[in-house]
C-alpha cells in the first residue's frame, strides 16, 4: 500500500493527482459523483461526458468510459448516446457557461423532452478556463474581467437560476437539485438520486453543484470558503427543487 | 426475425428524400436524429413513418447542432446514426462534424443544397460545396459523395455508411433541392443481394466489461495541451486521408480521349452537360465530359490527365465557381485553359450547356 487519501473506486489513480488549480471545486463535486456511481455500482454502464471549460480536465480522470465534447454540447452528445443504447448511464457535465449560456438551449430542450439524461452542473459564477470572464451565474456586483467594476444587473442582467429554469420546463420524472462542495453530504446525495432518477427510467435528472474558482476569484482560503459557503447560497438556493413525483416543482428539501 | 425493409429488387418511382430513408434503411441505419429544414424535411418524414416497423428510432432536436451531435453520441454508442440537413442548417452541422473528424467518427450526413447565402431559397444549388468540402477550422477530412439523381441516392446513401464506418471519417451524401422533391424512377434493392457487404459498426463507448478492472476506459477529446501533440495529430490523420483518398475517389467520364474541351460538372448540372455533350459528340464535335463524383477526395490524379490531354475546360456549375475552385487547385500547373458557366443558385438547361460549348470549340 502506498499513502494516499482514499478515493473513490470509479476514480482514475493513474491520472491524479489531476489537473485542476489548488483551491478548485471540480475535485470535491467529481468525488462526490465518483462515490455515488461507486454506491450504485453502476461503473459498467456510465458514460461520462465533458465540457469545454475547466470541466474538460477531466475528460481522463474516471475508470469511466468518457467522451470530452464541445463548448455547450455535452448535452446532445451524452443524449444521442442513451437515444441510441438506452441501458447505458449518460452523465453530462459541465460548467455554468456552458450550461446557462452557449448550451442552454440543449439543457432547455432535453428537460423538455425528458431526456434520461443526467446533467451535473459546476457553478462557479464565471468563465474559469478563459481567464475570468463574466458568466450568466456573476452575482450583482461581482468582478471579473468582462466586468471590471463589477456586474451591473441593468446592463447585463441578474444571475440565472439554473434548476429553478429546469424545473419550470419539466414535469413528472425529472429530478432537480442544488448542491454546493461546501457541504458534500447533501451534495452526493442529490448526485445519488439524481443517477437513481436515471436508472428507474424516470426521465431528466439535473444537479447543480455550487462551486469554487480562488485562481480566478482571487480569495484566499477564507475568502473563497466564506464566498462559497455564505454568499452564494443567498442568490442560489440550495436543496431539491423538484422530485420525480412531483409535477409542481419547488419543493425546497436541504438534504 | 426482422424482415429487411427492402428484400427484393424492384423498380420504384418516388421523390429523392423518399429514396434517401429508404437508402439509410436498406444500409442498416440504426438512428436518425433530424432538425425540420427545407429542402431536406420528406428524409424525416418517410424515415419516422418507416422506422417502428423496422425497430428503428429517430429524435427530433432542437437545433442542427444538437441534430449533429446527438448523431456523433449515436455513432460513439455503437449505432449507424445519421442526420439530413441544407443551407444554415448545414453551417451549423460543420461544427459537430469538425468534433467528428478530429475524433474520427463515422457520422452520416445528408445535405439537400438550397440557396445561399444565408436563408436565400429553400429550392436548389450547388452553393454549399466549399461548405461541405472544406468544412470548419479544420483540414475538411472528410468524405462527399454528389449525387446526380435517384439511383445514385440510393446507391451513395448505402456506399457513405460503409465509407463512413470503414475509414471512420465523417461522410456526406451532397444532394439538392431538386433531388430531393423530384420524383424519378430507379431501382431499390438490398445491398447484400447486390453482393454489397454493409459495413458492421461498433460501440466506442459502453463497451463490455468494468473499465479500469476488465479493461482500460476507453476516452476521446478532442483539445490539445501542446503544439506537438496536435501536430502530430493532424499529420497523422492528413498522411491516412492522402493514403486512403485514390481508394475513394470516384468519377465518370466520356469521350475525354481525343476532346479537345471537356466539360466539368457535378450533381444534377452533369446531367444537362451529359445531354449536351452526347448530342454534340453525335454531330462530331471534340468534346468530352467530366463529373467528379466525390468532391472530397476529389480524383485528383484523373484531373491532371484530364487537364494535360485537353485544350479548354468548361466548368458548369449552379454556384459561382465553388467547383471550378476545387478543379482549378487539382488541376495547378497543367496547360489546360478553364472557363466557366456560373449560375448561382439556378438550374443549368441541356440547350444552355449546348450553346456555351459551341461558344468554345
Amino acid at each position: 500500500m502506498y499513502p494516499h487519501p482514499a478515493m473513490p473506486r470509479s476514480w482514475r489513480i493513474d491520472t491524479k493527482p489531476h489537473k485542476f488549480c489548488p483551491g478548485c471545486g471540480h475535485g470535491l463535486v467529481l468525488k462526490c459523483l465518483g462515490e455515488a456511481i461507486d454506491e450504485l455500482d453502476i461503473q459498467d454502464r456510465v458514460v461520462f461526458g465533458c465540457d469545454i471549460g475547466c470541466s474538460l480536465l477531466s475528460w481522463d480522470f474516471f475508470n469511466l468510459d468518457s467522451v470530452q465534447t464541445h463548448h455547450g454540447r455535452t448535452t446532445p452528445v451524452m443524449t444521442g448516446i442513451k437515444r441510441a443504447r438506452p441501458e447505458l448511464v449518460c452523465i453530462a457535465y459541465m460548467g455554468d457557461g456552458g450550461g446557462y449560456a452557449i448550451g442552454v438551449q440543449h439543457i432547455v430542450s432535453a428537460a423538455a423532452r425528458n431526456e434520461k439524461i443526467t446533467v451535473v452542473l459546476a457553478n462557479n459564477t464565471q468563465y474559469a478556463m478563459t481567464g475570468g470572464q463574466m458568466a450568466p451565474t456573476t452575482l450583482p456586483g461581482q468582478k471579473t474581467e468582462t466586468s471590471p467594476y463589477g456586474r451591473d444587473p441593468e446592463h447585463t442582467g441578474f444571475p440565472m437560476l439554473g434548476p429553478e429554469m429546469v424545473s419550470a420546463v419539466t414535469r413528472e420524472g425529472a429530478y432537480v437539485a442544488r448542491g454546493s462542495i461546501a457541504d458534500l453530504r447533501p451534495l452526493k446525495g442529490f448526485l445519488k438520486k439524481a443517477l437513481e432518477n436515471q436508472l428507474a427510467g424516470n426521465g431528466f435528472s439535473f444537479v447543480e453543484a455550487l462551486s469554487a474558482c480562488p485562481t480566478n476569484w482571487r480569495t484566499n482560503a477564507a475568502e473563497t470558503w466564506k464566498f462559497v459557503e455564505e454568499d452564494l447560497p443567498r442568490y442560489f438556493k440550495l436543496g431539491e427543487v423538484k422530485l420525480p413525483e412531483d409535477a409542481r416543482g419547488e419543493v425546497r428539501t436541504h438534504g | 426475425m426482422l424482415q429487411k425493409p427492402i428484400r427484393e429488387e424492384k423498380r420504384a418511382f418516388m421523390t429523392g428524400n423518399e429514396v434517401v430513408a429508404w437508402a439509410a434503411m436498406a444500409a442498416g441505419a440504426d438512428i436518425m436524429y433530424g432538425y425540420p429544414i427545407t429542402p431536406q424535411n420528406e428524409i424525416m418524414h418517410y424515415w419516422t413513418r418507416l422506422a417502428p416497423k423496422y425497430q428503428k428510432k429517430f429524435l427530433q432536436t432542437e437545433d442542427e447542432l444538437s441534430a449533429g451531435f446527438t448523431t456523433i453520441g449515436g455513432v460513439m454508442a455503437g449505432r449507424k446514426a445519421f442526420t439530413a440537413t441544407a443551407g444554415p442548417g448545414n453551417i451549423l452541422m460543420q461544427e459537430p462534424m469538425s468534433m467528428a473528424e478530429m475524433m474520427r467518427l463515422p457520422a452520416v450526413v445528408v445535405v439537400q443544397q438550397r440557396g445561399g447565402p444565408s436563408t436565400a431559397t429553400v429550392i436548389y444549388s450547388q452553393q454549399e460545396v466549399t461548405l461541405t468540402a472544406t468544412g470548419g477550422n479544420g483540414e475538411g477530412m472528410r468524405v462527399v459523395y454528389s449525387t446526380a439523381g435517384h439511383q445514385d441516392l440510393f446507391d451513395y446513401t448505402i456506399k457513405a455508411f460503409n465509407t463512413a464506418w470503414k475509414y471512420r471519417f465523417p461522410t456526406f451524401v451532397l444532394g439538392d433541392g431538386y433531388q430531393a422533391k423530384m420524383r424519378e424512377s430507379l431501382t431499390v434493392y438490398d445491398p447484400a443481394a447486390r453482393g454489397v457487404e454493409l459495413a458492421e459498426p461498433e460501440p466506442l463507448v459502453g463497451r463490455e466489461g468494468v473499465p479500469g478492472k476488465d479493461r482500460p476506459p476507453s476516452q476521446y477529446r478532442n483539445t490539445f495541451n501542446l503544439e506537438e501533440e496536435l501536430y502530430e495529430k493532424v499529420i497523422g490523420d492528413a498522411r491516412e486521408y492522402e493514403k486512403i483518398a485514390p481508394e475513394i475517389a470516384e468519377y465518370q467520364s466520356y469521350g475525354i480521349e481525343d476532346a479537345h474541351l471537356a466539360v466539368v460538372a457535378h450533381g444534377v448540372v452533369f446531367r444537362a452537360v451529359r445531354e449536351a455533350v452526347e448530342k454534340l459528340t453525335a454531330q462530331g464535335l471534340k468534346v468530352g465530359y467530366f463529373r467528379p463524383v466525390t468532391l472530397r477526395p476529389l480524383p485528383v490524379t484523373q484531373i491532371r490527365d484530364l487537364a494535360a490531354r485537353v485544350q479548354k475546360m468548361l466548368v458548369v456549375e449552379s454556384a459561382y465557381g465553388q467547383l471550378a475552385r476545387l478543379l482549378k487547385e487539382a488541376a495547378s500547373g497543367t496547360p489546360a485553359e478553364i472557363v466557366t458557366y456560373l449560375k448561382p443558385g439556378i438550374g443549368v438547361t441541356a440547350g444552355e450547356v449546348e450553346t456555351k460549348i459551341r461558344e468554345l470549340v
